[in-house]
């Protein structure tokens, strides 16, 4: 199978999947028994009964549940994903706007837990049950084990509040501006206007978050790169390549990891689905304006057409993660070529 | 019995410290009552914010409250919280994964399809949603966790079914004329029973984070309860008071670890491979 056949069947996989995730928040956000028209259209204009006409008409909300959830389908294809009560803006808008921010938190979040978790699991398999394999396990345990939201707060307070060593909560300094928007990730649009300063304070505010976020993926990094290295490493190949003279670092490097990565690549995508979790509360405390921030606000003032939003685009990076992660193994496992 | 204890002991020392831990834990919030040196609702708004001293260990928060007291009675919310997600996400997602396994075809398909909607979700929106339509408390907290928990569950048990399924002594059990229900659930099931625990085992942890973070976001016990996602949460607003975070905090810490050691431990003790290098 040629690598877009086997591409396009995984993606028409997808399709049942994301309309089962829509039938899903659809029935959730239709447990609440509350009013659409008070909550959607503001007193004033629920008042009014033309407004009130167009808007029934438009959600078909006189209709049976599974005729509204069709229309609520129809809507979504076209890109309309209602409007927020809270901040009366569309959803859509809303979420492209809150995107750039979490794809930069999850991205720094990702990159430290594969610098973090891939060496030290490689050492901590070469030297197994040793000292600095006892060691290494157990930091990878602390990593998995901090609650993501204490561990904010305990950086935040050692080092912002004590040390002053890294700036506080927020995206930028207060006095400095952000850079003119290209993707919205503000690291980015700094490097694209030669904003120096700017890059360097982003960065730094980058660091905290990045981190404490990075920690329980960094944890979990670890634990399967040792254990896929212990499985590799006890291959005949491994002694084939030892034994023709090979140096110990090639031996270890070029044919113990990467062999060994293949099941680092799946954790790395289903990763992704847990930094999304962490990042609702991570944002939360370092005041993060990305999606789960948004969430967060959305869920507590009962903003249903924003919480299915926010469902729908995290279901879909999940499935595209999924997608990605087995087109890399098919890219790096010619077996499954066969 | 005590020397397979003590060999056990001497080849995985962390999970005997896992699970030391998790029976301090246990016990201490058990006898709360009778240990913490104040009520856990007790205010003293004279000696509010007060950092941690001789008459309060772990200082008090900002209604004059006992943190040691409240440290000690949390447990009391979260432990059985994260064990009735895992127990009640086991049970649904083996009957599931079972069905699914053991009848095959159709109901496979239709099963599993469903089980992969569940799994798409974000664990802590939907949550957050279902909290948010129900309204914040433990139970509807422990109800968004489920929903999202069983197909972990559906997924492992259905694999391992169909693994066992193939089997001579099922063939057998068949040939004696046993029902589909005997065989799914006396001969197949308790063959499947341990990989199954093991996960149970590793997701406490995980099952606690999750409720504690939820609690957090005030979508969990309500704000006098004494629980450690919450109490963790009082430390935001009063952020220079570090003792108000730091304790419980490290309760939830501990806890999780311990959890966490011991699962770790199952898994190496199911995994005759790891069995047979140590050994």
């Amino acid at each position: 199978m040629s690598l877009s056949a086997y591409f396009l069947r995984r993606l028409l996989l997808a399709v049942p999947l994301v309309i089962g995730i829509s039938l899903v928040s659809f029935i959730i956000a239709n447990l609440v028994p509350s009013d659409p028209m008070a909550a959607n259209l503001g007193e004033r204009a629920a008042a009014d009964p033309e407004i009130v006409a167009a808007f029934r008409a438009k959600w078909g909300l006189d209709e049976p549940f599974f005729v509204q959830y069709f229309t609520y389908l129809r809507n979504l294809l076209s890109g309309d994903m209602g409007t927020s009560i809270r901040t009366r803006r569309p959803v859509a808008d809303e979420l492209l706007r809150y995107m750039p921010a979490t794809v930069e938190l999850a991205t720094a979040g990702i990159i430290v837990a594969l610098i973090v978790g891939v060496p030290l699991g490689v050492i901590s398999a070469v030297w197994r049950n040793r000292p600095i394999d006892f060691v290494a396990r157990i930091i990878s345990l602390i990593g998995v084990s901090a609650p993501v939201f204490w561990l904010a707060l305990v950086a935040l307070l050692l080092l912002y509040l004590r040390l002053r060593i890294l700036p506080g909560p927020g995206r930028l300094d207060a006095v400095i501006p952000p850079p003119p928007t290209v993707t919205g990730l503000y690291t980015i649009d700094a490097l694209i206007a030669g904003q120096w300063r700017t890059l360097g304070n982003a960065l730094a505010h980058l660091i905290l978050p990045a981190v404490v976020l990075g920690a329980y993926s960094a944890g979990l990094i670890t634990r399967i790169t040792r254990s896929a290295m212990l499985d590799v490493l006890s291959m005949e190949y491994i002694t084939t390549a030892r034994s023709k003279g090979l140096r110990e670092r090639t031996v270890i490097l070029r044919h113990g990891l990467r062999n060994a990565l293949l099941p680092v690549v799946t954790v790395i995508g289903l990763s992704y689905g847990n930094l999304l979790t962490g990042a609702v509360l991570t944002e939360t405390i370092f005041s993060w304006g990305g999606i789960g921030r948004f969430a967060y606000d959305s869920a507590r003032s009962l903003d249903f057409p924003s919480i299915m939003g926010v469902s729908m685009l995290i279901a879909l990076v999940f499935v595209l993660t999924n997608l990605i992660v087995d087109m890399l193994y098919y890219i790096l496992d010619p077996r499954i070529r066969l | 019995m005590m020397r397979t204890l003590r060999i056990q002991i001497a080849r995985n020392p962390l999970m005997a410290v896992g699970v030391v831990i998790c029976l301090i834990w246990f016990s201490i919030s058990l006898v709360a009552h009778l240990i913490a040196p104040y009520g856990p609702l007790e205010q003293n708004m004279v000696n509010r914010l007060q950092p941690p001293s001789q008459t309060n260990l772990m200082g008090t928060d900002q209604l004059g409250r006992d943190v040691l007291t409240r440290v000690l009675y949390g447990g009391r919310i979260s432990l059985p919280a994260g064990l009735l997600v895992i127990i009640i996400s086991t049970v649904i997602g083996t009957l599931v994964g079972a069905v699914a396994g053991y009848a095959g075809g159709m109901w496979d398909e239709l099963l599993m399809r469903g089980t992969e909607v569940f799994m798409a979700f974000p664990t802590i929106i939907l949550a957050m949603a279902i909290a948010a339509a129900l309204g914040p408390s433990v139970i509807n907290a422990v109800i968004a966790m489920v929903l999202v928990w069983w197909p972990n569950y559906a997924r492992i048990v259905r694999s391992l079914v169909v693994s066992v399924k193939s089997n001579d002594y099922v063939e057998a059990a068949r040939a004696l004329g046993a029902s589909d229900r005997h065989i799914l659930f006396r001969t197949i099931l308790p063959n499947c029973l341990a990989p199954a625990i093991v996960m149970a085992t590793l997701d406490i942890g995980n099952a606690i984070l999750l409720f504690a973070g939820l609690s957090f976001l005030g979508l969990g016990a309500d704000p006098s309860t004494p629980e450690w996602g919450r109490m963790v949460a009082d430390g935001v607003s009063n952020f220079d008071q570090w003792w108000l975070s730091t304790f419980p905090g490290l309760a939830i810490f501990t806890v999780v670890m311990a959890f966490n050691f011991v699962g770790d431990g199952l898994r190496d003790l199911a995994d005759p491979r790891v069995r047979k290098a140590r050994g």
